[in-house]
């Protein structure tokens, strides 16, 4: 990582701090449980780094590098599909009035 | 730059802004769904993206993974009931941990073992490695005690010893010192696993002397450092969308653990060495508490029969039972017969943020009858009916009266000063928290004792012959 790299980054950072306390101060507390789990969903983008180190990269790829990177993904993708799938379920149950079955 | 890599940071650009519109839509019920379809859309794109990466030098692994993660994740999120939602999160940050500290363990082997080149190994890089793996191996370990003590296999009361807090302090000091050692000597090896161990033995220290009752807190916590270990991933990969979506997470976890912690007039330090729920005893039994009043099925039936307001308070203990269904029941007879039915939700109450609220909803509970702490309290005056089910200390009026109380200054639903309370609990004994409840011995408190679900059941026959 050069220099600008990295201030670059840490800028990324402070905004999304930023961003991120102003988005979800104004989630109601109605909606927590779906929170926790979307964000968790949203944070199994970690994914994305898992892919390249199970897919071995490199001319000279690490084969301990590609099976830590392989139970990433299965763990990463877990969370993705289980966080959103669930945040869904849920989401799908909240009405503002009830609906005579 | 050749176009893959644009595509690439392209994909990554549009999921971050889908990411923040997706979470931005969590702020009304009414525009959730949309905003998680577009946050799920943006996670798609960003996938594709990424296998179009030009390293990537074989693609077996990464699709096995993929679709045997896809298929535990639907699994899971298909079967797991609402209830369990506490558990299955708990065990989602420790997924979420772990994949990040595995990636950063793999990064370090790569540049240790000479597949990447070490002098790219500098003092940022390793400084950002460190974090997140320590990060990473302890809520990994962490969420796996919440996760077993929410299941029922680690027992849920606080598990402490003498000197522990010195002990788990020299731990964490310990670790952090070689951390701090690597950041300088990159290829000492050895403390390096040692850290790595140590950080997963302090995670399951850290956790296993909180009580239940603090679940919401340590909850909010673990998703926290699970959403800061990704961002720390972001910076050692140099991924954008990585640190924007663990940042994102972090500070969402940091802002519902501020939230709970206010609610319960606690601070996070008191919460995670305070060791809630044994020494609390102490104060507690002062004496004054005189007998409970066990009212008896029918009495409860009139009462709420011609009620003109009855406001349910939920606890813990709707959850263990079962009962948001019956709940839901119960509600309807007393709807059909012209009674006004609220709900009233404590912070706090149950395991994790908003989980009475999931629980009702899928009962099919309106949204519009539930009621925040700030809501409910000034119409508790003019109610007629409060029932409390399977809830303690957020209801405890020592919290308000008694400033000796551990809880002290927590903000409760002040449910007895509504006209009548009755009060569903399974024993006569105490809550979690191990404390006295005042409330109980009330004169306006009745007790029913028994299964919440069931009772409930009960009294949905009883009313309509009332």
């Amino acid at each position: 990582m050069s220099p600008t790299n990295i201030i670059t980054a840490l800028y990324v950072f402070a905004l999304a701090a930023f961003l991120g306390y102003q988005v979800i101060s104004r989630v109601p507390p109605l909606l927590h449980t779906p929170l926790m789990s979307a964000t968790n969903a949203i944070s199994g983008i970690s994914l994305v780094g898992s892919i390249v180190i199970a897919g071995g990269t490199g001319p000279h790829h690490s084969k301990v590098a590609m099976v830590l990177g392989f139970i990433a993904v299965v763990c990463s993708t877990t969370n993705v599909v289980g966080g959103f799938v669930i945040t869904d379920r849920m989401l799908r149950m909240f009405k503002r009035r009830e609906t005579k079955k | 730059m050749n176009w893959q890599t644009y595509f690439i940071e392209f994909s990554y650009l549009l999921a971050s802004i889908l990411f923040i519109l997706g979470l931005k839509g969590l702020s009304h019920p009414e525009t959730a769904k949309r905003g998680m379809h577009m946050a799920e859309f943006g996670m798609m794109m960003a996938i594709i993206g990424t296998l179009m990466h030009f390293e990537i030098v074989s693609y077996t692994w990464i699709i096995v993974g993929l679709l045997l993660g896809s298929t535990l994740g639907a699994a899971m999120g298909v079967w797991v009931p609402m209830t369990a939602m506490p558990q299955r999160t708990a065990l989602s940050h420790a997924f979420g941990a772990f994949a990040a500290a595995l990636v950063g363990i793999a990064e370090y082997y790569s540049y240790t073992h000479g597949f990447k080149p070490l002098a790219e190994l500098g003092q940022v890089k390793m400084g950002a490695m460190g974090f997140e793996i320590m990060l990473g191996s302890l809520t990994t370990t962490g969420s796996l005690i919440a996760f077993g003590k929410l299941q029922g296999i680690v027992p849920g009361k606080p598990l402490v010893y003498r000197g522990q807090n010195i002990f788990n302090m020299t731990l964490l000091a310990v670790t952090i010192g070689l951390f701090i050692y690597l950041i300088f000597v990159p290829t000492a090896v050895i403390p390096f696993y040692v850290m790595l161990g140590l950080a997963f033995v302090f995670g399951v220290l850290l956790v296993l002397p909180i009580g239940s009752a603090d679940m919401p807190v340590v909850m909010s916590l673990l998703n926290s450092y699970a959403g800061l270990a990704s961002a720390a991933t972001g910076f050692v990969l140099g991924n954008n969308v990585l640190i924007i979506a663990g940042t994102l997470d972090g500070f969402s976890g940091f802002i519902l653990s501020i939230l709970m912690c206010r609610a319960m007039n606690r601070s996070i330090t008191n919460v995670l060495f305070g060791a809630f729920g044994s020494a609390a005893t102490a104060t507690a039994g002062e004496g004054e508490q005189g007998t409970m009043r066990e009212v008896s099925m029918d009495d409860v039936a009139v009462q709420l029969a011609y009620a003109s307001k009855v406001v349910f308070v939920p606890g813990y203990g709707l959850a263990t039972a079962q009962a948001q269904h019956a709940v839901r029941e119960l509600a309807n007879v007393l709807e059909e017969r012209g009674v006004i039915v609220k709900y009233g939700i404590h912070p706090v109450a149950g395991r994790m943020p908003g989980h009475m609220n999931v629980l009702l909803a899928e009962a099919n509970v309106p949204y519009s009858q539930l009621y925040e702490l700030e809501q409910i309290n000034p119409e508790l005056s003019s109610t007629d009916v409060s029932v409390v089910i399977g809830a303690n200390d957020v209801v405890n009026p020592d919290a308000r009266d008694n400033p000796s109380s551990p809880i002290a200054g927590m903000p409760i639903i002040e449910v007895d000063r509504s006209k009548s309370v009755i009060v569903l609990k399974r024993g006569q004994g105490k809550g979690f928290s191990g404390l006295e409840n005042p409330l109980f011995f009330k004169p306006v408190t009745g007790m029913l004792y028994g299964d919440a679900k069931d009772t409930l059941t009960k009294l949905v026959g009883a009313v309509q012959h009332a």
